[in-house]
């Protein structure tokens, strides 16, 4: 019984994210329309373009070799499985145990490593432009992210994301200047990783001052439906963690009941709308920045999350 | 026949086929001759060193040989330690002797390389069996010489003398820290014997002074920065397969030689000792990956990357010297657990992709990355396995380089409770480090294979190449399953490590073999666990379900056409991004500081048909403010000193007279 209720947790979290994640993009879309006074699409409009390029026909480079056409596939797997084993609603997931988020950090590196090489598959310079600014975006926003990490698993006293998020939910952890500086260098990392303003432009259209797009910008048809929905879910899966640690309100613990579970529901879909306003109001207010300020930006979040690591070295209390 | 007989017989067996290597020199089967009796004793050899490990790793052997001083003999031991880097380094040696039966028939010149190819691996593992100082030394000058012979097996080529005329030096520098370090340990009473070394105790003086020494001798050999310049010459100039041997194994040896002396030999260590081993293992990783980010040159690239590798290796053994010394045995097995895990990595995959390179240089004859490119269509099998090491050296789950990183960072996170201040700033800087050189690997390789084997081929060389032979792609598919394995199954590895922990530090990680579904959990299942397979199999289950639902319900249309090209398209595919645009970024990030890196434009007036050109400048630091003023000293004292060889025989007599008399004089005054 207790099994069986882990697996439809679970596996309830793995598909819940799926069906949401479009949905999200589409919210955040909308809400920049509106602020800057244009109707904007429906907030559905990303599952209706994921149908529409399920349908469409792949237009595949003449070079293009079996690793650009099994990349979407082996990217959209790793920031599945990695959406898997953050807590969205509930904490205590059946399989957290098997990556903590040292690996979760990881996984999504896989997946940015191999759309990298895709990108410089077909051998055209946008794809490598793509390829070798997002590689030195990564660059400083993983250390950074695994720095916050450190400091978070120094405060909860573990790497797992599930006791993690138990702990921050359960007892009274209080401000903590640590804690501070980590929720702040995350938000920056996540901004990076996720080819937001100010560090990337989701919606440009002009090839040179892109960085993600640029990388992807031969893929087409079903594999391009597999890229924008692992793009997707990996804006959903950042708001989650920042949610689950730095947010946990609401969050139903282990072994709550059905009606736990549902409060627990409720609460992340608000958690997920304001966090999706915020961001959409920081993206209408903020400008674009110049590809080698990015470094200085990220300099920043990996210092921040140093400082918070240093200062919990120096003293379990800050 | 005991353990340490079979290692030495499969020694001598080695030196054997050195000899016959000689004998046969000139035929036509002396390749396949050779390397199959190479590749079957190291089979022999590995086979001993891991039955011992997993079997009776409690129980060292010895053996007295009545060679060497007179009144020590030649003293050989094989211990849990030892015989785990016997399996490195033999593993490296019949992947390698594989590799050679097919990559060997290229080579020009069999003959430079034959005999001392297996003479080299004979005196890797004598390093690594000897049990007194006296023959450490020996081995190790043995293992240095056969590896510089085989790095001067190409000496016509350009740069060749000047890599092995670096290495000779460096080599000799190394040995000479060596013989220092081991004339303090054996102290006054002049004990070589390993045993005696151990048993005496050693003031925090002398054994401060030995890891200065040993950070010098063991240091040069394995790459810390800024001993490491010849490595980067050295390693490529030899054949790939030996360019393998030398960056996966004998970088090994070279860290062997510091274990043993650091945490056996000079028994319980000081924490100040262990803030020197971290910091100079975060730097070197660092410094190690962005040099190789810099690099077009597909081996020296390669070469780099062993060097950051060296640097994370010595960064936890760091922290296991921080914990040991501070009596918290749990944490040091663990971060001593990370380096041994490491070492196992690192030869798995450094060798994978130096083969890798090999085949890539017998199918076009190029090491130059700006002149390769598309080969992932021409070498699918090649590429696929170099993709293999190229995932699992930027540690990537569920591959093997991943678990151990994890390990060590898992190390890094139970280090607030060591108490000393300097430690508490120290560890937590040098994990920055390290995620860093994490990450910057991942882009490092990014570039290495999508320069090498995607894209349009930049030469004809590139747009004809062929797939390799099957023994090179029968070595490198062993080596990527082998790299598969010990990510997916880690427990095993971790457990069979644990003789080596009990025997050096006195305690071990918990039993992994208990865990569910083979997952590891390095302190306790609620602090941090990790399940390599379980991650293997999500992914590939959820890339299938994906795959699954794609096909059964998207559009099945394909069609192929050219590329976007945003209405010009590249009309050459020297217009491809290249190594060095690739590193354009990172190079303006990190190399304006650390290499001083600029660009010049020549942008030529309109109106003018000759083409523009960009010029990168990079300066190598440590060699232009380290080695050229030391290199401008020694020319300029011996310019000076050569009137010394034009004197006549009365004023040699007298030199020798007044050298003799200040000798004398010091002595009075001494005593």
């Amino acid at each position: 019984m207790v099994v069986i209720s882990d697996i439809v947790v679970q596996g309830g979290q793995m598909l819940l994210v799926l069906l949401l994640a479009p949905l999200l993009t589409g919210f955040v879309r909308k809400i920049k329309a509106r602020l800057v006074r244009r109707q904007g699409a429906s907030v559905f409009q990303p599952y209706r373009d994921l149908l529409r390029l399920l349908r469409k026909e792949v237009v595949l480079a003449e070079n293009a070799s079996w690793l650009f056409r099994v990349t979407p596939y082996v990217t959209f797997a790793a920031i599945w499985v990695a959406a898997a084993l953050v807590p969205t609603f509930a904490t205590g997931l059946l399989f957290n145990w098997t990556a903590d988020l040292i690996a979760i950090v990881a996984l999504l590196g896989s997946a940015r490593f191999f759309l990298a090489l895709a990108g410089m598959d077909i051998g055209t310079s946008f794809g490598g432009i793509g390829s070798s600014r997002e590689v030195m975006i990564a660059a400083l926003a993983e250390p950074a992210m695994l720095l916050v990490f450190f400091c978070i698993a120094l405060v909860a006293g573990s790497t797992q994301l599930s006791t993690v998020a138990n702990f921050m939910a359960s007892s009274y952890v209080g401000l903590r200047v640590s804690l501070g500086m980590a929720v702040i260098a995350l938000i920056m990392v996540a901004l990076a990783e996720n080819a937001r303003i100010p560090i990337d432009n989701p919606t440009t259209h002009l090839e040179l001052t892109m960085v993600h797009e640029a990388m992807v910008l031969e893929y087409s048809g079903r594999h391009l439906a597999m890229i924008e929905f692992g793009a997707f879910l990996k804006l959903l899966l950042y708001i989650s963690l920042i949610a689950c640690v730095f947010l946990p309100w609401k969050i139903a613990l282990f072994g709550a009941g059905p009606l736990a579970y549902a409060v627990g529901a409720g609460a992340y879909v608000v958690k997920l709308a304001a966090a999706g306003f915020f961001l959409a109001l920081f993206e209408t207010a903020t400008a674009k920045m110049r590809v080698f300020r990015i470094p200085q930006f990220l300099g920043a979040a990996l210092m921040l999350g140093l400082l918070g690591t240093l200062l919990l070295f120096v003293s379990r209390s800050f | 026949m005991s353990p340490v007989v079979l290692q030495m017989s499969c020694v001598a067996g080695l030196l054997g086929i050195a000899v016959l290597a000689i004998i046969l020199s000139g035929r036509k089967t002396a390749t396949t001759t050779i390397y199959c009796a190479t590749a079957a004793v190291s089979c022999v050899a590995l086979f001993g060193s891991v039955r011992f490990l997993v079997g009776d790793a409690a129980n060292a052997s010895g053996l007295i040989l009545p060679i060497g001083l007179p009144w020590l003999g030649a003293h050989f031991r094989l211990d849990a330690l030892a015989s785990f880097f016997l399996l490195v380094v033999n593993l490296g040696g019949a992947s390698a002797s594989l590799y050679g039966l097919g990559y060997g028939h290229h080579d020009p010149a069999p003959q430079r390389v034959l005999p001392f190819f297996p003479a080299f691996l004979a005196g890797m593992n004598l390093v690594v069996l000897a049990d007194d100082a006296f023959s450490y030394l020996l081995c190790w000058e043995f293992m240095s010489l056969a590896s510089w012979a085989l790095v001067m097996a190409h000496h016509r080529e350009p740069g060749n003398a000047k890599a092995g005329y670096v290495y000779l030096v460096m080599a000799s520098f190394g040995t000479l820290a060596l013989l220092l370090a081991f004339g303090l340990l054996a102290g006054p009473t002049g004990d070589y014997g390993f045993a005696a070394i151990r048993a005496a105790p050693h003031t925090p003086y002398v054994a401060t002074l030995v890891l200065i020494l040993m950070l010098f001798g063991a240091g040069s050999k394995a790459g810390l920065v800024p001993l490491h310049v010849w490595l980067p010459l050295a390693h490529p100039a030899a054949p790939s397969h030996v360019s393998a041997l030398m960056s996966g194994v004998m970088t090994k040896v070279a860290i062997y030689g510091f274990i043993r002396v650091i945490f056996d030999l000079l028994g319980q260590p000081i924490w100040p000792e262990s803030v020197v081993v971290l910091f100079l293992g975060g730097i070197t990783a660092v410094m190690g990956i962005l040099y190789a980010l810099m690099e077009k040159d597909l081996k020296r690239l390669l070469a780099y990357s062993t060097i950051e590798n060296i640097g994370v290796i010595f960064a936890s053994l760091g922290l296991a010297l921080a914990f040991q010394a501070n009596g918290q045995k749990l944490a040091a097995a663990l971060a001593f657990t990370a380096a041994l895990f490491h070492v196992l990595n690192h030869s798995f995959f450094k060798s994978l992709l130096f083969f890798g390179a090999g085949a890539v240089l017998t199918a076009t004859g190029e090491r130059d990355m700006d002149k390769l490119g598309g080969l992932i269509h021409r070498m699918p099998f090649t590429s696929f396995v170099v993709l293999v090491g190229c995932v699992a050296i930027s540690a990537l789950p569920p591959f093997n380089g991943f678990v151990s990183e994890w390990l060590m960072f898992q190390a890094v996170l139970q280090s607030p409770e060591l108490p000393q201040w300097a430690l508490k700033i120290m560890v937590p800087a040098v994990g920055a480090l390290l995620a860093l050189a994490a990450a910057l690997a991942a882009a490092c390789f990014v570039k290495a294979f999508g320069v090498t084997f995607l894209g349009r081929p930049r030469s004809p060389a590139a747009e004809t190449a062929h797939e390799v032979d099957r023994y090179s792609l029968s070595a490198m598919s062993i080596l990527a399953a082998l790299c598969l394995l010990a990510g997916i199954l880690p427990g095993l590895v971790i457990d069979a490590l644990a003789p080596i922990t009990i025997d050096i530090l006195g305690g071990r990680m918990p039993v992994q073999a208990n865990e569910a579904w083979l997952s590891i959990a390095p302190i306790a299942e609620s602090r941090s666990s990790y399940n390599g397979l379980l991650v293997m199999l999500f992914i590939t289950i959820s890339a299938s379900i994906s795959v699954f639902v794609i096909h059964r319900f998207a559009s099945h249309a394909v069609r192929r056409g050219p590329a976007w090209g945003c209405g010009f398209s590249d009309p050459t595919p020297a217009a491809q991004y290249s190594a060095a645009s690739f590193a354009q970024p990172i190079r303006r990030v990190f190399g304006t500081s650390v290499f001083r890196a600029s660009d010049h434009v020549d942008m030529p007036a309109p109106g003018d048909v000759r083409p523009a050109r960009l010029r990168i400048e990079l300066h190598d630091l440590v060699w232009e403010g380290l080695y050229r003023p030391i290199a401008g000293a020694v020319g300029f004292s011996s310019d000076r000193l050569n009137r010394l060889q034009f004197l006549t025989i009365r004023r040699y007599l007298s030199l020798v007279f007044a050298t003799l008399v200040t000798l004398l004089l010091v002595l009075a005054i001494w005593s």
